[in-house]
């Protein structure tokens, strides 16, 4: 047994929290910075957290991720961390040449407190920033929130940055995709481009992790939302901020800054969140759903009616940030299966309360936990078990010790490829959703078949 | 450039004009850091700058104290439950991405090494202090698991905030009657992992060493210092100290459990595998019980029997001399036969090694007994010592950063103290070739006119591949998809990837098929797209019927 100290009886904790679900701020401020095109993020604290934050990103995109530290040492955690700052933003620009420095503060520098909108000022005073090129910057304390707060805290900081109205408002629609892996940025711009809308998607980590292989290694690939369009969001007539936790903010700061109005919802994971995507697209854009459209959903239900056998009453236990779950818990629901056990490791009572409400009316309990510890899904699972787990890799070790039927979905994902490539928001990502779920659900079921009924077709 | 000799004018130039991107102060500091090897006969190398403050903003390989201290020294030890204070995401981190592996004796042995445990510290313990927290984390895992040891790991918070973790970890350890024990290892603490790796053998040797003092079974018992069981390196050298009948009695730290480390002073020889992260052990190990050490490398088969002579020797055992040789004629064949299918493959190949503070050194061997050539390397966290040889140690300026280490005086144990050899015969060994407390260090073992490169930046690592193009690089995880999007095989030596063991006779065999395969896998050929190579609009075809 891998987690053999894992006992089945659950016990409150107030201290201790083991195997987290969750993790720290910057790492979500780093991947959103990565979204952003022509920009190196920058870590203010010591070098560790920088090397951990691009080593994590790194193991689940197999690609550079590139980022520079401030490299504390014990005088500049006691003294702060402004000369330190400076003179990294005087080597990035000397040397790597970005147009943005999106920095961001660690632990020490947010325990400091030191002051970022201060420093990059100071940096501009002394000459330190090229003319037409920008250092941004967003306040990302881990003990506050998780990854996906960093997230929402540096998308926020790039509208504070760039964002402007020159009073004249366009056609264009902004779309914050939220904490979504590379494929599903792309994805979402496929979609928003079917309905024949424009759009600016920020950020967007499409073709900058999940870039092609050249040959020739580049620091800033071309993906990634661009100054300009950043500057011109502004002068959008909307903005779809999707996943409320890592998209709203900025969304709302958009508002209050430059008027434009925002639409928050859901991470269009499933029939029903797509669906909701789709017609807000449309009421918002002024656009009708056009045929395309409609195909893709037809697939996507045509499969559900086609499958639907396999997922019935099918006890799940599941894993990961609270948009994604939010979603992912009512496309279950939707397939008729028994999400019995959910935990995210981000603190907020909301999401225990939303959940709650989209299981009411199952007839199973359902067990659900925000600051909540895989140590505790473990021990519900044992108590309760379940048919799949559904969570980043770290489940593998869950899912071995209790012989479960694994999906890895989330982030992050050590030991597989491919979520960088297939989407799994909209109505196709529905569809790989099933795939994936089906494909462990029936290689389990033809495993344990005995010979008798070990089938053919299925 | 890649036929030509590389002359020492030619790489000074390469210096320069790496050196010329820097701002002024930058490249004063990196100068120091960038050298061309020089090596005479008499095995003088020139001064390296090392262990020196990374350049803020410049891109570094570089992680934390607390990386050393948590992740690389106690991270494989399976019975202590290591709990990390602070915010949520160093524990995070360090959760199972070192691949150190470990064997308990039973299936229910105790085994904490999957779990992670962090007081995920929330705003109000920045507030008002985590000490509470810390006490409630401590007598959680207490209660659930009844663990030996649980162990306390700061983050550069905790520091900050001024929590006392030694002294939480003092009166738990009352409380409990277990061992309780903590490590100042914060991350701005010294200027890299190096700093950790002090910190936590000072805190090892302080609260575990000699806790427990029977003498096990064996007739000649060592300890291996700083060998950590990635891929299961361990596994092969115990493997192959057991053919040969030698006694390990801990490992530091592969694969071990606490109760290795306890009884660990009882050992007769410390053998040191990383110089950097575990001499300080060795040292302190010698001054309280008078263990000797010695340098030891399992990387590479020569390299390995290499030492498996040197442990024998220092025995002075005639049957164990006569055993360790059966075991290497024994295993050799194999190592031969593999060999003899990768260097035709391999041989004339050019590598580079930026990694850690004992494989850029190490990994030269293997790349050797593949006929290949290793045009430049470095370390992460290094210090002058694993460059240029112990020799240079009291010329060695401690600056700040290191002072703000602590270093232990420690004296002579008075009840337990037997030194295991009298200086005569040391001497004597020391006549025959068998160097005490001593490692030369890498330079002295690369060519002239190769390149040195301490702390590397991600500019010069862009700039190597560039001008010198060569056919495998070795670093770790955050280098290795520019590296690869470069068109050029990248080896971790660091994770070693996915693979391993590299250790000893099977893991020679091991590199040897991966590194073969890496250097001759057809990928790279496949990166221009044949409407890139003809880029005709037009052909005319005549179509044969
Ligand atoms: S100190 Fe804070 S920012 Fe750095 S890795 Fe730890 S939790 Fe994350
Ligand atoms: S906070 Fe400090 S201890 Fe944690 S990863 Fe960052 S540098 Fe290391």
């Amino acid at each position: 047994m891998l987690l053999r100290h894992t006992s089945a009886e659950p016990v409150e904790r107030t201290g201790l929290m083991i195997n987290p679900a969750k993790t720290c701020q910057p790492i979500g401020a780093m991947y959103a910075a990565l979204g952003l095109h022509g920009c190196l993020p920058h870590s203010h604290g010591s070098q560790g957290c920088c090397a951990y934050h691009r080593s994590a990103l790194t193991r689940h995109y197999r690609e550079p991720v590139m980022a520079a530290t401030s490299s504390f040492t014990e005088g500049a955690s006691v003294f702060g961390g402004q000369a330190n700052l400076l003179q990294a933003i005087d080597n990035i620009f000397t040397v790597y040449e970005p147009d943005v420095i999106a920095v961001h503060t660690t632990c020490l520098s947010e325990t400091i407190g030191d002051d970022l909108n201060q420093i990059a000022i100071k940096a501009k005073d002394e000459g330190k920033v090229p003319e037409g090129k920008y250092v941004i910057h967003a306040s990302t304390p881990s003990y506050v929130g998780s990854h996906v707060t960093g997230f929402a805290n540096m998308v926020q900081g790039m509208v504070k940055a760039f964002s402007e109205s020159t009073g004249k408002r366009n056609e264009t629609l902004n779309i914050i995709p939220g904490y979504v892996e590379p494929s599903d940025m792309e994805e979402i711009k496929r979609m928003a481009s079917l309905m024949g809308l424009k759009t600016i998607v920020f950020p967007d980590t499409s073709n900058v992790l999940n870039a092609p292989q050249t040959g020739k290694f580049r620091m800033y690939p071309k993906g990634g939302v661009t100054v300009a369009e950043m500057k011109a969001t502004g002068d959008s007539k909307a903005t779809i901020a999707l996943g409320p936790l890592a998209s709203d903010l900025a969304a709302r700061k958009l508002d209050t800054l430059c008027k434009v109005p925002c639409h928050t919802q859901e991470l269009p994971i499933g029939l029903q969140a797509t669906d909701r995507f789709v017609d807000t697209l449309r009421k918002v854009g002024g656009v009708s759903v056009p045929e395309s459209i409609a195909v893709e959903r037809g697939k996507l239900l045509d499969v559900m009616t086609d499958m639907q056998a396999w997922f019935y009453q099918k006890r799940v236990a599941l894993f990961g940030d609270p948009d994604s779950l939010v979603s992912l818990v009512e496309f279950l629901v939707a397939l008729d299966m028994h999400p019995v056990h959910v935990v995210t490791g981000t603190p907020g009572k909301a999401f225990e309360q939303k959940i709650r409400e989209l299981t009411a009316h199952l007839p199973v309990p359902v067990n659900v936990k925000a600051h909540g510890d895989l140590f505790l899904l473990h021990q519900w699972i044992k108590k309760e078990p379940v048919d799949l787990l559904m969570g980043n890799t770290y489940g593998k070790y869950m899912a071995r010790d209790e012989d479960l039927p694994f999906v890895r979905f989330g982030f992050p994902i050590f030991d597989r490829v491919g979520h960088s490539y297939f989407p799994t928001v909209g109505y196709m990502g529905g569809i790989r959703l099933m795939e994936k779920m089906l494909d462990a659900l029936l290689d389990r079921k033809d495993r344990d078949s005995p010979e008798e009924s070990f089938e053919l077709v299925i | 450039m890649s036929d030509e000799k590389n002359t020492a004018a030619k790489l000074e130039k390469i210096k320069a004009e790496i050196l010329a991107k820097y701002p002024t102060k930058v490249a004063r500091k990196r100068a120091k850091q960038i050298l061309v090897n020089r090596n005479d006969s008499t095995g003088k190398v020139p001064e390296v700058g090392a262990n020196m403050r990374t350049v803020p903003g410049i891109i570094t390989q570089r992680g934390c104290s607390y990386a050393g201290c948590k992740g690389v020294v106690l991270g494989p030890t399976r019975d202590i439950v290591n709990i990390t204070h602070g915010p949520v995401g160093c524990a995070y981190y360090s959760w199972l991405t070192r691949r150190n592996q470990t064997r308990p004796e039973s299936d229910t042995a105790e085994n904490f090494m999957n779990y992670c445990f962090t007081t995920d510290m929330q705003d109000e313990h920045i507030v008002f202090g985590g000490e509470k927290k810390l006490k409630q984390a401590i007598q959680e895992a207490f209660d659930l698991f009844h663990p030996k040891a649980i162990s306390v790991f700061s983050t550069c918070p905790v520091g900050l905030i001024g929590d006392d973790v030694h002294a939480v970890a003092r009166e738990m350890k009352e409380k409990l009657g277990i061992n309780v024990f903590a490590f100042s290892c914060e991350g701005y603490k010294g200027v890299s992992q190096s700093a950790g790796h002090h910190i936590a053998n000072n805190g090892i040797f302080t609260h575990v060493v000699g806790l427990d003092d029977t003498i096990g079974k064996g007739k000649f018992r060592i300890n291996l210092l700083g060998e950590y069981n990635i891929g299961g390196d361990s596994f092969e050298i115990e493997r192959i100290l057991d053919a040969c009948g030698i006694s390990l009695v801990s490992t530091y730290s592969g694969n071990s459990s606490i109760d290795h480390f306890a009884n660990s002073h009882t050992a007769d020889l410390n053998a040191i595998m990383c110089h950097r992260s575990i001499n300080y052990m060795a040292e302190m190990m010698e001054s309280k019980f008078g263990i000797p050490w010695i340098k030891v490398n399992f990387i590479g088969a020569e390299s390995t029997a290499k030492s498996l002579r040197k442990i024998a020797q220092y025995f002075e055992d005639e049957e164990l001399k006569a055993k360790v040789e059966e075991v290497i004629a024994a295993e050799m064949p194999a190592v031969k036969a593999s060999l003899e299918k990768a260097k035709p493959r391999c041989e004339g190949k050019r590598a580079m090694l930026f990694v850690g503070g004992s494989r850029a050194h190490h990994y030269q061997d293997l790349f050797g007994e593949l006929g290949m050539e290793t045009l430049a390397a470095g370390y992460e966290f290094g210090h002058r010592d694993d460059y240029e040889g112990r020799r240079v140690l009291p010329s060695i300026k401690v600056d700040a950063d290191s002072r703000n280490i602590e270093e232990l005086h420690i004296t002579p144990d008075p009840k337990r103290y037997a030194p295991r050899k009298d200086e005569e015969s040391l001497k004597k060994l020391e006549s025959e070739g068998l160097a005490f407390r001593e490692y030369d260090g890498l330079m002295p073992d690369m060519k002239e006119n190769t390149l040195v490169i301490d702390d590397i930046s991600h500019f010069e690592t862009e700039k190597l591949i560039e001008m010198f193009k060569p056919d495998i690089f070795c670093a770790g995880i955050k280098e290795k998809y520019a590296i690869q999007k470069s068109g050029i095989p990248m080896k971790q030596l660091h994770s070693y990837d996915s693979g391993g063991p590299y250790a000893g006779f099977k893991g020679a065999i091991n590199f040897y098929e991966e590194i073969e395969r890496m250097v001759n896998a057809k990928i790279w050929s496949y990166i221009t797209p044949p409407w890139a190579a003809e880029p005709e609009l037009s052909a005319n075809y005549a179509w044969v019927a």
